[in-house]
C-alpha cells in the first residue's frame, strides 16, 4: 500500500487516498475514511442485496479474529482464503484481532497469549496460533498479534508497560512468521501501538513500532469509553509525532461523529464503522446533519431544522463513558411514540434504500413489533449516514471547512439550537 | 348486457384459464388482480406485521413474487387501520407495489389464543399486547381490511381445530354462511377489493357439501378451503380437499388456506387448488431449515460445516448464486442476516416450484412432473406417503 497524501493541515490532519491495496494493487480507499464493519464477512443484517444498494461503500472489509477464530478447521481445509470462503468478490480484506462493538472480558492476557471470544466460547492464541489463523484468512492486510488490554481505569502503570513490552515482542515474532510464509507474501502487517493513558509509554510504544518494518499503525487501546476525547486528542497527537508521516494510523474502537473530527484533528487516518451497527442494535437512526454549505437559504433552513432536531434528540448530559449501548444526540429513537404517525423519511434528502423506500412510522412500527426487517433496513440507513459524513469530513479538510464541521456536529452533540 | 354481467365487468378479479391439466383436475391460469396478474397455481408468502421478515420488499420483488399475505388481526391492533389508511393502505405503509391478500386471524393463532368466546357476534379475544378484551365481528374485520386496502379479503370465519368433532363444527359451518353475508354486505369497496369465502365444514363430508352448497350461491369472486391443514390426518385431509374443488365453481379461483409442504402443493394442485399460503417456508428458514428438491438441509447441523457446495447447485437464488453451506453455517453463529439468506432461498423455492408446475401445466406434461417430482423427493418408491399416493390416484395419476 501507498499513502499518497494531498493535504496536510496545521501539520496534524492529512487528506489524502491510501493506494495500491489488495494482492493485485487495484484498489484504494480515501482518508480520512473508514473500514466496512462485518461479522465474518457479512455487514450486520445485511445480504449482498440489501448491502449494495449502498453506492461508494468503502472498499476495505474489516473481520475480526473473534468472528474468524473457531472457523480455523474449515478455513485451513478450504485453502482458498477467508474472502473466497465468504463470497466476497472485490474487496480488500482487513483482518483485526478484536471486535470493536463487542467488549472483551478481561483477565485472560498473559505474556504469550491473548484471547478471543467466538460463540463457542474463549479462544487462546499464541503467535504461532495467530500466524496460523493468518495463513487461513489470507488477508490483504491484518494488524499484528496485540495485548491492548489497558482501557480499565484503574489499570496499573506496571501493567501499561507490560502491554507495550508484549505486544512490540508479538509484533517481532509475528513479523518473523510472516516473512517465513508463503501465504502471506504481499500481505501488509499493522504494528499496534500500546501505552494506556500514560503519555511516556505512548511515546515509547509509537518509537519503537516504528522502527520496525510495518505498512501502518494501529492505535489500539483508546476506544469509547475507556478515556475522555481531551486525553485521547493529546495521547494521539504524541503519538503521530513519532510516526512516519507516509504511512497510515488506523484507530481502533472510537466511531461516534464528534470523537472522529478530533481524532482527525490530532493526525488519524482510518475508523472502524461499528458506530452505525451499535446505532441500528438500539433502534435508533443517525440523523445528524454534516452539512457546511454556504448556501443562506439552506442556512436558515437548517436553523429551522436544528430546532426540530434539538427537540428532537436527546440531551446527553454528562457521557456516560462506560455504556456504549446508550443513545448518543446524533441519533433519533424510532421506537419512541412520536414516530408513530411520522410519515416523514429517516432523514430527509438521504438517498439510501431505506429513506427513499420507507417512513419513519413504518420503521416505528417494525420496531415496536420486534420485526427482523427493522435491524435490515436501519443498517442500511446508518451505514449511508455514517459513510456521507465521512464523506463530508473529505470535502470540509479539502475546502479547509474542518472547523465549521466540527462547530456543526458538536451542537449536535450538544443538542444546541 | 345482464346487470349480472355488468357488475361483473366491475369485479377487481378475472381468472383466465390458461390450461387445464387432461389427466388431473390441475389448472393453470391468470389471476388478474387490481396491482398486477399473478400466475397460478401459486404459492403466497406470508408477511404477517406488514413485512416478510427479514426481507425487503425489493428483494421480494426480484424473486417474483405477485402476491403475499398480511394479518388483519395483527396489523389491526398494531399499528392500526387508522394509522394505516392515512399511509395509504397496506400497501403504501409497507411500500409494496403488487398484490396482498388479507387473512383475518389465522387458524393457528386463533387456536392458541385463551380465552377466546365466541358468540353470534363475533369472536372476542384478550389482546396479549396490552389484556384488553376486543370483539372481532365480521363487520369489524372487514372495516379493517378495508382500511389495508388489500387486493383480496378473507371473510371473518368461526373457525374449529380440525381434530374436533361433534355439534360445534357444524355449529361453525352455518355460523361461517352467516358470517359470510355479513361480511359481504360490510364491504365498502366491492370495486377494488375481492371478498374471499372460506368453506368450513371440518372433516365432515355431509357438512362440507352443506357449506359449498350455500356458499357458493353467493357472488363472491373466490373461495378458500378452511378449516384444513391443523394436524389433522392427510388421509381425511385431501378427501376434503378434494370433495371441496368437485363442488366449486371452475371459473373461480380456489384458495387452500395453510397449506406450504412441497408435496402437499404438488398434489393439491392436482386435485384442483389454484393458490397457497403458508408460514413454514419462511418460519423454518429463520431455524436454518434450507428446501431443496429432495427434502430440507439442516444448515446449522455440523455435517455442513465444511460443505462448499449451495445449498442446491442448481437454484438461482441470490444465496445459491453466491454462498456455500459452509459459510452459512458459520454465518449463523455470527450474524442474523444467515436467517435472511435461508428466508430468500426458501421462498425462492417456493415460488420456483409452482413456476415448474405451471409450466408442465401448460405444456400438458404434469402428470410426468408429478412423478418426477416424487422421484427426486422420496428415496424411494416405499417412502411415497400414503396419502399422496391415494390423492393422486383420485386424479389418475399412477406412481411407479
Amino acid at each position: 500500500m501507498k499513502l499518497e497524501l494531498s493535504r496536510v493541515v496545521q501539520g496534524r490532519s492529512r487528506l489524502g487516498v491510501l493506494k495500491r491495496l489488495g494482492r493485485a494493487g487495484q484498489h484504494s480507499l480515501e482518508v480520512p475514511g473508514c473500514l466496512l464493519y462485518t461479522h465474518l464477512g457479512t455487514v450486520p443484517h445485511l445480504t449482498q442485496d440489501t448491502l449494495h444498494t449502498q453506492s461508494n461503500l468503502p472498499s476495505v472489509t474489516q473481520v475480526t479474529l473473534s468472528n474468524i477464530a473457531e472457523h480455523q478447521e474449515v478455513l485451513e481445509e478450504f485453502k482458498d482464503g477467508f474472502r473466497k470462503f465468504s463470497g466476497l468478490h472485490d474487496t480488500v480484506l482487513y483482518c483485526s484481532l478484536h471486535d470493536p462493538a463487542t467488549p472483551c472480558p478481561t483477565g485472560y492476557t498473559t505474556n504469550k497469549t491473548v484471547s478471543v471470544w467466538g460463540s463457542g466460547g474463549r479462544i487462546e492464541l499464541t503467535v504461532a496460533k495467530f500466524m496460523t489463523l493468518q495463513r487461513a484468512v489470507q488477508p490483504d492486510w491484518y494488524q499484528s498479534m496485540a495485548d491492548g488490554e489497558t482501557w480499565q481505569s484503574n489499570t496499573s502503570r506496571k501493567r501499561v508497560r507490560k502491554s507495550v513490552d508484549r505486544t512490540l515482542a508479538h509484533l517481532d515474532e509475528c513479523l518473523l512468521v510472516h516473512q517465513k510464509s508463503q501465504e502471506l507474501e504481499g500481505v501488509e502487517v499493522f504494528g499496534a501501538v500500546e501505552g494506556g493513558d500514560i503519555l511516556e509509554e505512548r511515546v515509547r510504544s509509537a518509537r519503537e513500532t516504528a522502527k520496525r518494518p510495518v505498512a501502518g499503525f494501529c492505535l489500539d487501546g483508546l476506544q469509547t469509553g475507556s478515556m475522555d476525547q481531551a486525553l485521547r486528542t493529546q495521547l494521539i497527537t504524541a503519538v503521530t509525532k513519532e510516526l512516519p508521516e507516509d504511512k497510515p494510523r488506523l484507530l481502533q474502537g472510537v466511531g461516534r461523529p464528534d470523537e472522529v473530527l478530533e481524532c482527525v484533528d490530532a493526525g488519524v487516518d482510518l475508523f472502524e464503522s461499528f458506530f452505525p451497527f451499535q446505532v441500528t442494535e438500539r433502534g435508533c437512526a443517525l440523523c445528524f446533519s454534516f452539512d457546511v454549505s454556504p448556501d443562506p437559504e439552506r442556512a436558515v433552513l437548517e436553523l429551522d431544522g436544528e430546532k426540530e432536531m434539538a427537540g428532537e434528540t436527546q440531551q446527553n448530559g454528562d457521557l456516560n463513558l462506560d455504556d456504549q449501548t446508550q443513545m448518543t444526540s446524533f441519533e433519533i429513537n424510532l421506537k419512541d411514540k412520536r414516530y408513530q404517525g411520522d410519515f416523514r423519511p429517516l432523514v430527509e434528502g438521504c438517498g439510501c434504500y431505506c429513506c427513499k423506500n420507507h417512513q419513519r412510522a413504518y420503521l416505528h412500527h417494525l420496531l415496536v413489533t420486534n420485526e427482523l426487517l427493522a435491524g435490515v433496513l436501519l443498517m442500511i440507513h446508518n451505514t449511508a449516514h455514517y459513510h456521507g459524513f465521512f464523506s463530508a469530513l473529505r470535502e470540509a479538510l479539502a475546502n479547509d471547512k474542518l472547523d465549521l464541521l466540527k462547530r456543526r456536529v458538536l451542537r449536535e452533540r450538544d443538542g444546541q439550537t | 348486457m345482464s346487470l349480472k354481467r355488468a357488475l361483473s365487468a366491475a369485479s377487481p378479479l378475472t381468472l383466465r384459464i390458461v390450461a387445464q391439466c387432461p389427466v388431473t383436475k390441475a389448472r393453470a391460469c391468470d389471476l388478474i388482480l387490481p396491482h398486477c396478474a399473478v400466475s397460478t397455481p401459486v404459492f403466497m408468502p406470508v408477511g404477517t406485521q406488514g413485512t416478510l421478515k427479514g426481507i425487503t420488499v425489493d428483494q421480494l420483488e426480484g424473486l417474483g413474487c405477485q402476491i403475499c399475505l398480511g394479518n388483519t388481526y395483527h396489523l389491526g391492533m398494531r399499528p392500526g387501520p387508522d394509522l394505516i389508511e392515512k399511509a395509504n393502505g397496506l400497501h403504501g405503509f409497507m411500500n409494496w407495489k403488487r398484490n396482498l391478500l388479507t387473512v383475518t386471524v389465522g387458524f393457528r393463532w386463533c387456536l392458541l389464543l385463551s380465552s377466546q368466546e365466541v358468540t353470534e357476534e363475533g369472536v372476542k379475544f384478550k389482546s396479549p399486547y396490552d389484556g384488553k378484551e376486543i370483539l372481532l365481528s365480521p363487520e369489524k374485520s372487514i372495516s379493517i381490511q378495508n382500511s389495508l386496502g388489500s387486493d383480496i379479503m378473507m371473510q371473518l370465519d368461526d373457525v374449529v381445530s380440525s381434530t374436533v368433532t361433534g355439534p360445534r363444527v357444524e355449529e361453525a359451518m352455518h355460523r361461517s354462511i352467516r358470517w359470510l353475508d355479513r361480511c359481504i354486505a360490510a364491504n365498502k369497496n366491492p370495486h377494488k377489493q375481492n371478498l374471499f369465502a372460506i368453506i368450513q365444514g371440518g372433516l365432515n363430508a355431509e357438512l362440507r357439501k352443506a357449506c359449498l352448497d350455500e356458499m357458493t350461491q353467493r357472488d363472491v369472486p373466490g373461495f378458500a378451503i378452511g378449516g384444513l391443514s391443523g394436524g389433522e390426518e392427510k388421509d381425511d385431509f385431501w378427501q376434503m380437499v378434494t370433495l371441496s374443488t368437485d363442488h366449486l365453481p371452475r371459473e373461480k379461483p380456489r384458495y387452500l388456506m395453510g397449506v406450504g409442504y412441497a408435496v402437499d402443493l404438488v398434489v393439491c394442485t392436482a386435485l384442483g387448488c389454484d393458490m397457497f399460503d403458508c408460514v413454514f417456508p419462511t418460519r423454518t428458514a429463520r431455524f436454518g431449515s434450507a428446501l431443496v428438491p429432495w427434502g430440507s438441509l439442516q444448515v446449522k447441523h455440523k455435517q455442513y460445516a465444511k460443505d462448499l457446495r449451495p445449498i442446491d447447485p442448481d437454484c438461482q437464488c441470490p444465496t445459491c448464486k453466491r454462498h456455500s453451506r459452509a459459510y452459512l453455517h458459520a454465518l449463523f453463529k455470527s450474524d442474523t442476516a444467515a436467517m435472511h439468506h435461508i428466508t430468500i432461498h426458501n421462498i425462492a423455492y417456493q415460488l420456483t416450484l409452482m413456476r415448474s408446475v405451471r409450466e408442465s401445466i401448460v405444456e400438458g406434461r404434469f402428470p410426468d412432473f408429478i412423478r418426477t417430482f416424487m422421484k427426486r423427493m422420496f428415496p424411494s418408491r416405499d417412502q411415497y406417503p400414503g396419502w399422496a399416493v391415494d390423492a393422486l390416484a383420485s386424479v389418475n395419476i399412477t406412481l411407479e
